[in-house]
């Protein structure tokens, strides 16, 4: 057991860090592109949209951490 | 050589020389402080371990996964590892946050070493042994990622091992040479350069691989490859624009 959770802690303190907010971010901004793109949204626009939507979820995410700090 | 491999050589040297340099500040630690026979042994079995999780990681990921799906696999990863250093890169340039400094955390490591009551196996310094092997594993596990991933994306594996390897070797001789940690070094300049790198390959693979849901080929942004230099610049912008805005929202705590 104690294995076990040494080995979870590992691969959270690896991929999640010490800012869950950055994780949660990426994935959001990622499923609502995934959405637009499954509604039919082209792959250009899709492509743009990602990348609009990406620095917009890590903006969000950084002003969060500052305000609640 | 072309300059795609120099550009490639260059991502994977700096991202590994700073993820190195934290491994050895903490293998010094706890060699001067409880012993170079149980520090070694654990970075020793770090190394082995590694071996062996590159070799299954490498495999697994070429092997199994589609191209798209990899995209978007390893995307996202170097899209989380490159944003978490970007946002202490941005907090520490708004003066939000303490600079990393590897001298204290040498100090911080030897202190928790030296109130640590000694207890062995096999010999061996257990507690020097684990945090020698988690450090190193820790740190070269990233390493490890690193160099997959931008050597499988731009199918020139040999370039990102080389890249990675000289850093490795340079952190090494500068570590025996000077017996203490390498303060000298710019790291919190050179992970802010990571961080925008990793990021922008982050978002470009990851957007890329989201093709996978839709027929199995990968997306194409605009201008292909170049989009990726728009992308560095975009995240630059952002980054730099937060370092001005940052110290507004919280002008009590800037530093």
């Amino acid at each position: 057991m104690r294995f076990l959770k040494g080995f979870v802690r590992f691969w959270y303190d690896f991929i999640i860090g010490d800012d869950w907010k950055i994780a949660v971010a990426v994935v959001s901004a990622l499923a609502v592109v995934l959405i637009a793109l499954l509604a039919g949204l082209g792959g250009t626009a899709t492509a743009v949209l990602g990348g609009v939507l990406l620095v917009g979820f890590f903006v969000i995410g950084v002003v969060v951490d500052v305000r609640r700090s | 050589m072309h300059g795609a491999t120099w550009g490639l050589m260059a991502s994977t040297f700096t991202a590994s020389f700073v993820e190195f340099v934290e491994a050895l500040t903490i293998v010094l630690a706890m060699g001067v402080t409880r012993g170079w026979r149980s520090a070694l042994a654990g970075t020793a079995a770090a190394v082995l371990a590694l071996v062996a999780f590159t070799a299954a990681a490498g495999y697994a990921l070429s092997t199994w996964l589609p191209a798209a799906l990899l995209q978007l696999v390893v995307g996202t990863l170097l899209l989380i590892f490159g944003l978490q250093w970007l946002r202490k890169a941005v907090l520490r340039s708004a003066g939000l946050k303490a600079m990393h400094d590897e001298t204290e955390e040498f100090a911080s490591q030897t202190a928790a070493a030296r109130r640590v009551a000694a207890g062995s196996r096999f010999g061996l310094d257990t507690f020097a042994f684990v945090v020698s092997f988690k450090g190193v594993f820790l740190e070269g596990v990233e390493v490890v990622f690193i160099v997959i991933t931008f050597g499988l994306s731009a199918a020139n594996m040999g370039a990102a091992i080389v890249g990675s390897a000289v850093a490795g070797v340079l952190v090494l001789i500068a570590g025996i040479a000077l017996h203490r940690p390498l303060a000298m070094i710019p790291e919190n300049t050179l992970k802010y350069g990571v961080g925008l790198l990793l990021a922008s390959f982050g978002t470009y693979w990851a957007v890329e691989g989201l093709g996978v849901f839709t027929g199995g080929r990968s997306l194409s942004w605009p201008g292909g490859d170049w989009a990726i230099l728009v992308l560095i610049a975009c995240w630059l912008a952002t980054s730099r624009l937060l370092v001005h805005a940052l110290p507004r929202l919280k002008p009590e705590v800037a530093l």
